[in-house]
Formats: structure tokens, C-alpha cells, sequence
């Protein structure tokens, strides 16, 4: 590529190497260093998630009303909790629900959004000012709002917290996808494959949706952190995952009774919320940066 | 301008009818309905009778056309849980929301331009760093944990402020007293405005800082304070005048958190509450009221933006 020409001027009398799009990808990710620790943090934690069961220490709903408030200990690492439940086990298990809730809602939306947007491009015209319109209404709606007017009807619970956050996030989603549309439908090779007589439903999946997919992975990364804010939000009000199911948002909310005398309970669920969160905000926009050639074209300048 | 007007305001009504079919969808498909038609002490008969009566029988459409011609006048109906007319209630409570989130908004704009102007001029310096870590935290602290821990630290250890409410109870309270509750609750709901503020104000002032016209202003020997002030900063602001029209919707979800947290008698508490005692009436109109608010926000943000900048015509 021309710019990679600019920054490393090929050495006489070698062979420039052609470099596959995922390598040019990852030599720019990995120029930024905060997000490849972020990426990291990411990892490890979903590796905990994923043997939640096996690391914690203690059964996280196991009661022992013996032992409240312990201080951190050697048999209780965190201390215990207002029923004397393991706090570092209760966060252990409570990661796998926070992190599986984040990752399935966003992609209910990535989903959503990417089929409403793809039709409204690809279609135009009425399919378009309807899809669209109905995204405007639904934007025009404070997203939290929605989400309790829906949670209030249908029930609070794991599958019902991961759907109002799904149907809830996709908005952006579609816009961007319909943009990425219209920006690829007028190009030579849908050109081709329309004018060969290819289906509209095989233009769009193999030759349109395609193009879309780097916005498509960013918008999942920053979706991944909304979720994961959502559900810890829903779940603190005590309309989202309900006890004894601990998740980091509704640990919090056990502990905020008890703020006055023991704020300690109340750090560790927020603090592991917020690096999450942080954590893919960061990933998502180091993303964008690497996987979008204008946007580094535009920094060089 | 008359003429844009009315579009963008018809345009607003259409919205909010879409708004409005959403919202009698969800209430419509609600599982079980009204619980005496459930009832197995109550003849079959009779409850065909009552659900005759309240209208439950007729068609959809005409269900919904009901609803509707009600709520254009403001009538959503009577609280389940404090039987009293929604609307009153709803009334009763657009102040303290509107106090809440406006002073939320002020702070997010007194500090985020500014922050975001320096950035983009010292690109790249300690203080654009900074600024740069500290919107990554803005947008990415959970409101109700931030909440708490402002509650332990300033409540709580140092005792300086108050944890809940608007008032002091009891006392006979003047606005000084009303700073102090307003205090903590606008803090927590201006991080994430702020955050979200400050990078775009950053980005805009950076692209505009590219433009040809502040080389030129440069290149004629302007003072760097000019060529900022009168040449760059009028036209980095303008797109972030657009940015309100996102953050506003944001900034009345996170009430619903803030105001939870510190016991804020504003619409978002209404709504926890009315979502938790299943308060159809009550959460059906406050989600209208505040798709009204945002409607009428971003109309105000529209007309601004073309006031504000006059290559845009409106022919």
C-alpha cells in the first residue's frame, strides 16, 4: 500500500513482501499499546468467566449467617457478604453472567440492526423511509424508558434482560450498515454480479454484507460495553437478572444498603463493571482506527 | 424559516405516532391481561360482559385509536398503584427532572468545550492525554456505582453533603439547600455528557484546525488567539451543537439510575417505580412524555443549527 511505502521505504535490492489484510490490520492494532493491554484484560477475564465454576472458591450462593461481614481473610480472600456468602466466588460466578448477558444482547442487536439496515439500503425507496423511520422512533425514545416499560410487562429474568437490551441497542447498528449499503451498492463488482443475474438475497449476503463487516465489528465491540452497562444498571434497579443469581450489577445493589458501614462490598463489583466496560470501549476504538484506511490516511496527513 | 418549522414539527408528530404504536404494542402483547377475566370465581359470562364494557373485545385499531385520541390531550389514564390521573403525576414531577438534568447538561458543556478545545490545539500533549483517559472513564463508569462511591466518600467519611432527597426534612429549606442535594446527582449525570462532549468538541476542533482557511488565517500573520477565536472555534462548535441531539435521550436514561440513587423525586424514579409495581398507565405515559421531551429538544438543536450556521439554506 502506498502509505506503508511512506513509513518504511523498501530496501534496495530486496522484493517488497505483498502483506495480507489481517497482517496490515494487526501491525496497526498493535501500535497502540493501551488497547492491546486491553485486549489482554478482555481474555483473562472472559477465561475466568468460561471456568467460573471450577476457580470459585466457595458455592456463591451458600449462606452462612454465622459468618456476615467477615473481613478478608485465608478461607475468604474478599470477606463475606450481608449473608455471609463468599464475595470473590460471588464475583467469580457473577463475571460469566455479566459477560454472557453483554455478548448475547449485543448480538441480538448486531443482528437487528444489520437486517433492518441491509433491507433499508439495499431496497430504498418505501422499504427504506419505512425501516428508517421506525429506527428514528425508536431512537427518539430514551432508551431506558423502553427497557422498563418492557421489563414491566413481560417479567424481569436472564432471557428477558438479554432481549430488551438486544432490541434496545440495535439502532446505530442499522444506520451504520445502511450507510456501508449505499456506499458499496453503486460499485463495480454488485454491478457485476447483478448484471450476471445473480438473486437480490445472493448480491446482498455474498457481495454487499461483506463490506460492512469491519463497522459491523466495532459497533459490536462498543456493543459489547453498552450491554454489559445495561444489564449492571437493570440488574441494580432490581429489574434485571434477579438473585440468587449474583451478577456484578445486582451485587451492588445488595451492597448500597449497606454503604454506610460497609462501603468495602460495594468497590470490587463496580470497579470489575467499569474496566470491562472500559475494556472494549477501548478495544472497540482501536478498531476503528485500524480497520478503517481513511481514518489512518486522514492521521498521517 | 416558518416553512422549515412546520415540516420539522410534522415531522415530530409523525414520530411520536410511531413512538406511540411501539408503545401499545409492547402493553398490547402483554401476557395474562387484566387479572379479574382470570379470575376462576368469576362467571365466564360476566367477565365476557366486563371485558365488553372496558373495550377489551374490539379490534386492535380501535383500541389503539382510543388510547390515542386520549393521549393527545394528555389523558394516559389513572395509576394503578396511586389512583390518581397520570398526567397529574407526571406534572408534578418534569420539574425536578428538568432542574436535574439541565444543571447535568450545563457542567458537561462549561467544562467539556473547553477541555475539548485545548486538546485538539496541545494534540497530543499531557493535558490532550489526559482529557483523552478521563473521557474513556466518563463513558465507561457505571452512573449508580460512581453514584455510590461519591455517596461514601462526601456522606458518609466526610459528612459534607447529603445522600438523598431534595430537601432537608423538617427543615424550613431555602435554594441553598436545594444546591446542596442537587449537588452529587448532577455531578454523576454530567460524566457521561461531558465525556462524550469533550471528544467530539476535540474532533471537530481538529478537523476544522486542518481547514485551508487557518492556514491562510496563519500564513497573514494573525495572532494565534485570533485565528482560534474568531477562525477556528466558531466553526469547530457547530457540530457539536448536533451531538445534543444524542446526548439528550442518553441524559434522561441515566436519570432514571440518578435518580434512584439518591432518592431524587424526578420522572425516572417514577418510572423504576412504576416498572416495578407493573404501573402500565404510569410507564406508558411517562415514555410518551419523554419522547416528547427529546422530540422537542432536538427541534430546538435543528433550529439552532441553522441560526448558528449560515451556509445552511433552507430552501
Amino acid at each position: 500500500m502506498a502509505q506503508d511505502a511512506l513509513i518504511t521505504p523498501p530496501v534496495a535490492g530486496t522484493t517488497p513482501r505483498a502483506r495480507s489484510p489481517l497482517t496490515v490490520f494487526w501491525s496497526r492494532f498493535r501500535r497502540n499499546r493501551l488497547a492491546v493491554a486491553a485486549l489482554v484484560f478482555l481474555l483473562a477475564i472472559h477465561a475466568v468467566a468460561a471456568v467460573a465454576d471450577w476457580l470459585a472458591p466457595y458455592d456463591p450462593a451458600a449462606l452462612d449467617l454465622l459468618n456476615q461481614f467477615a473481613d478478608p481473610s485465608r478461607e475468604h480472600l474478599l470477606g463475606t457478604d450481608e449473608s455471609g456468602r463468599d464475595v470473590l466466588s460471588r464475583l467469580i460466578v457473577g463475571s460469566r453472567v455479566s459477560l454472557a448477558v453483554g455478548t448475547l444482547a449485543m448480538l441480538v442487536s448486531i443482528t437487528v440492526g444489520s437486517l433492518i439496515g441491509a433491507l433499508a439500503g439495499f431496497y430504498g425507496r418505501a422499504t427504506d423511509g419505512v425501516l428508517m423511520r421506525f429506527t428514528d422512533g425508536m431512537l427518539t425514545i430514551p432508551t431506558f424508558f423502553l427497557a422498563l416499560l418492557v421489563l414491566a410487562v413481560f417479567g424481569s429474568g436472564l432471557m428477558n434482560v438479554i432481549l430488551v437490551i438486544g432490541f434496545t441497542g440495535w439502532m446505530v447498528v442499522s444506520r451504520v450498515i445502511r450507510a456501508e449499503v449505499l456506499r458499496t451498492l453503486p460499485q463495480e463488482f454488485v454491478l457485476a454480479a447483478k448484471a450476471i443475474g445473480a438473486s437480490d438475497m445472493r448480491v446482498l449476503v455474498r457481495h454487499v454484507v461483506p463490506q460492512a463487516f469491519a463497522s459491523v465489528i466495532v459497533a459490536a465491540t462498543l456493543g459489547v460495553a453498552y450491554a454489559i452497562l445495561t444489564e449492571s444498571a437493570l440488574s441494580y434497579l432490581g429489574l434485571g437478572v434477579q438473585p440468587p443469581t449474583p451478577t456484578w450489577g445486582n451485587m451492588l445493589s445488595g451492597a448500597q444498603q449497606y454503604v454506610w458501614t460497609k462501603p468495602h462490598l460495594a468497590v470490587y463489583p463496580g470497579v470489575l463493571i467499569m474496566l470491562c466496560v472500559l475494556g472494549y470501549n477501548i478495544v472497540g476504538d482501536a478498531l476503528r482506527d485500524a480497520l478503517d484506511p481513511r481514518a489512518s490516511r486522514a492521521r498521517l496527513a | 424559516m416558518s416553512r422549515y418549522l412546520l415540516v420539522r414539527v410534522m415531522q415530530g408528530v409523525a414520530l411520536l405516532f410511531i413512538v406511540s404504536a411501539v408503545i401499545f404494542l409492547i402493553v398490547h402483547s402483554a401476557p395474562g391481561g387484566p387479572a379479574i377475566l382470570n379470575n376462576p370465581d368469576v362467571d365466564p359470562e360476566t367477565a365476557k360482559a366486563i371485558a365488553r364494557d372496558l373495550g377489551l373485545t374490539d379490534p386492535i385499531a380501535v383500541q389503539y385509536a382510543r388510547w390515542v385520541s386520549r393521549a393527545v390531550v394528555g389523558n394516559f389514564g389513572r395509576s394503578y398503584q396511586h389512583q390518581t390521573p397520570v398526567l397529574h403525576l407526571i406534572r408534578n414531577r418534569i420539574p425536578n427532572t428538568l432542574l436535574l438534568a439541565g444543571t447535568a447538561l450545563a457542567i458537561a458543556l462549561v467544562l467539556a468545550v473547553p477541555l475539548g478545545i485545548v486538546s485538539a490545539v496541545r494534540r497530543y500533549s499531557t493535558v490532550d492525554y489526559l482529557a483523552t483517559v478521563g473521557a474513556f472513564f466518563g463513558v465507561s463508569v457505571p452512573h449508580f456505582w460512581l453514584g455510590i462511591m461519591m455517596i461514601v466518600l462526601f456522606s458518609v467519611t466526610l459528612g459534607w453533603l447529603p445522600s438523598a432527597g431534595m430537601r432537608t426534612a423538617g427543615v424550613q429549606a431555602g435554594p441553598g439547600d436545594l444546591l446542596m442535594h442537587l449537588i452529587m446527582p448532577a455531578v454523576v449525570l454530567s460524566t457521561f455528557p461531558l465525556a462524550q462532549l469533550m471528544r467530539y468538541a476535540r474532533s471537530s476542533m481538529v478537523e476544522v484546525l486542518s481547514q485551508d482557511y487557518v492556514r491562510t488565517a496563519q500564513a497573514k500573520g494573525l495572532a494565534p488567539r485570533r485565528v482560534l477565536g474568531t477562525h477556528a472555534l466558531r466553526n469547530a462548535l457547530i457540530p457539536v451543537i448536533t451531538v445534543l441531539g444524542v446526548i439528550i435521550p442518553r441524559l434522561l436514561s441515566g436519570a432514571v439510575i440518578t435518580e434512584t440513587i439518591f432518592a431524587w423525586p424526578g420522572l425516572g424514579r417514577l418510572a423504576v417505580d412504576a416498572a416495578i409495581t407493573r404501573d402500565y398507565p404510569v410507564i406508558m405515559g411517562l415514555t410518551m412524555t419523554t419522547a416528547v421531551l427529546v422530540i422537542v429538544s432536538n427541534l430546538i438543536t435543528d433550529v439552532a443549527y441553522v441560526v448558528v450556521d449560515p451556509r445552511i439554506s433552507l430552501a
